[in-house]
């Protein structure tokens, strides 16, 4: 999950002469380092939940809870538990 | 007592919090009229200062033009001062008609309505024409004030990277499914001083059954030969659906905008729009100055040419002293510092050379983007932009960044 999320968002939104200088990993700051601008972040949120066949409601898709890999993973996950509950 | 201690406490400590972070404006208070040349008293109290100004909207030098000082004095005695009325009640006069026909003419689109500001129009248009079933694919970097207007509207929206149309094309494809899909875009950057290749978007609008809406508020006056905006630059006049603008830049610098382009969205907004429907237009005086400045630069497209020499002749001038600059095709000049705080120093530095500019930094900018925007005008003239120069090399050195690139910068400065 956690690779096929950073590739989506490098091919998303970082540029090609941009791709070379960022490190981007699981723990990068994703809108408070300024990859990913909040008004943006709606793709991703889209992405996610056709992705992984989930329903994020808008209240949960935050800015922190989108600010890195790790806890948009960690939102991902309680969805998926939900929905298999 | 309607204002608890506690309410109190809590917006002081926000505005800390902003003062805390470099993030706090603080307003310079002009004692002249608006021009290349200004009294500047900062900070308040402060003995004045003569300096060039190169942070104005001011691109052709029309905010203090006798011509256009005479027209408003001339439509305050024979019209008034304000309207006391929304258009729709009792709010419209003759002269607020014929500047929207003017302005239809000038921009080469089917009608045009007026609003307060070209904030308004970006925050109406949306909401008035597009609903549930449709998208609106905007470049990231578009102005805030579409921002807003994309967020109060129910369509669903989009963005592709700036300036990327092979991403606007992907968009474009994943959302064949939409009733009506809107291309989103302003004509010139307002912070980086580029241009929307438009002819590509119409061209993709097209192909993929688009519309296309274009901000042109840095570009209606003076960019293309006769200055009708980016459109006329890419020639394609006639295939923009919609078009906002602003009158408070370079057509008069007052204040108000419209929207213009195909009759029913027009009517649209007539019939719907919030900002429209529940504020007044712009005021008689401000109508008629501007009808005075269509006449102007229809009559002659002397001041636009003077505005694009002078753009040349800074950005080559910035160039030869050893700045890095973000090129482009607009008098938007932006000096590239990447440090936030190098920006606010060489800004400071500047203003006690005689040059009045502003730092910008995250988050108007991307972060690690810092940079001066200087922007031209056609009240410049090159023995000041000249003088100017000397005072940005002065600056420059002392800084020790004349000849750095961007990675110079970065790792004597961090970003």
């Amino acid at each position: 999950m956690k690779d096929m999320i950073l590739d989506y968002i490098r091919h998303e939104y970082l540029d090609e002469d941009e791709a070379d200088d960022i490190d981007l990993n699981e723990h990068t700051p994703l809108i408070s380092g300024g990859i990913v601008d909040s008004f943006s972040m709606v793709s991703l949120k889209r992405f996610l939940e056709k992705k992984f066949a989930i329903s994020i409601p808008d209240a949960e898709a935050s800015p922190e809870a989108f600010d890195t890999v790790t806890s948009i993973i960690a939102l991902v996950t309680r969805h998926q538990a939900k929905k298999g509950a | 007592m309607a204002y608890p201690a506690a309410v109190k406490d809590a917006f002081q400590t926000e505005l800390a919090g902003i003062r805390d972070k470099g993030l706090f404006k603080e307003e310079r208070a002009i004692h002249s009229p608006q021009s290349a040349h200004i009294s500047v008293e900062f900070p308040r109290g402060a003995e004045l200062r003569e300096v060039i100004n190169l942070c104005a909207n001011n691109y052709l030098g029309l905010s203090s033009h006798p011509d256009v000082v005479a027209a408003a004095h001339r439509a305050l005695d024979e019209r008034g001062y304000g309207m006391s009325s929304v258009r729709f009640i009792c709010g419209t006069q003759d002269v607020h008609r014929i500047l929207e026909d003017k302005l239809t003419e000038f921009l080469g689109t089917e009608d045009t309505i007026l609003f307060a500001s070209c904030l308004d129009a970006n925050a109406g248009v949306f909401e008035a024409i597009l609903g549930p079933d449709d998208v609106m694919i905007s470049d990231r970097l578009v102005h805030a004030s579409i921002v807003d207007g994309i967020r109060l509207c129910k369509a669903m929206h989009d963005t592709y990277k700036h300036c990327d149309m092979a991403h606007l094309e992907q968009k474009l494809q994943e959302h064949q499914d939409k009733r009506v899909r809107v291309v989103i875009t302003d004509g010139v950057f307002s912070m980086d001083g580029d241009l929307a290749p438009m002819d590509q978007i119409c061209r993709l609008a097209e192909q993929y059954d688009a519309l296309v809406f274009l901000d042109d508020s840095h570009a209606s006056g003076f960019i293309g030969k006769t200055g009708r905006g980016v459109h006329e630059h890419f020639g394609v006049m006639g295939r923009i659906d919609i078009l906002t603008t602003t009158l408070g830049k370079a057509l008069g610098g007052a204040s108000g905008g419209c929207v213009s382009g195909r009759r029913e969205i027009v009517e649209l907004c007539r019939q719907r729009a919030r900002p429209y429907l529940f504020s007044n237009a712009v005021p008689p005086p401000i109508a008629a100055s501007t009808i005075k400045v269509l006449e102007l630069l229809s009559a002659s497209t002397e001041r636009r040419d003077t505005l694009e020499a002078n753009a040349i002749f800074w950005r080559q001038g910035l160039k030869e002293a050893g700045f890095v600059i973000r090129e482009g095709d607009s008098p938007i000049v932006p000096v590239m510092l990447f440090n936030a705080k190098l920006a606010q120093d060489v800004a400071r530095d500047l203003y006690y050379e005689g040059i009045y500019v502003v730092g910008f930094f995250f988050p108007v900018v991307p972060a690690g983007q810092a940079r001066i925007r200087t922007q031209l005008s056609a009240d410049h003239d090159i023995p000041m932009l000249a003088r100017a120069l000397e005072s940005f090399r002065k600056v420059g050195a002392k800084h020790g960044i004349l000849g750095l690139d961007k990675k110079g910068i970065i790792e004597k400065f961090g970003s």
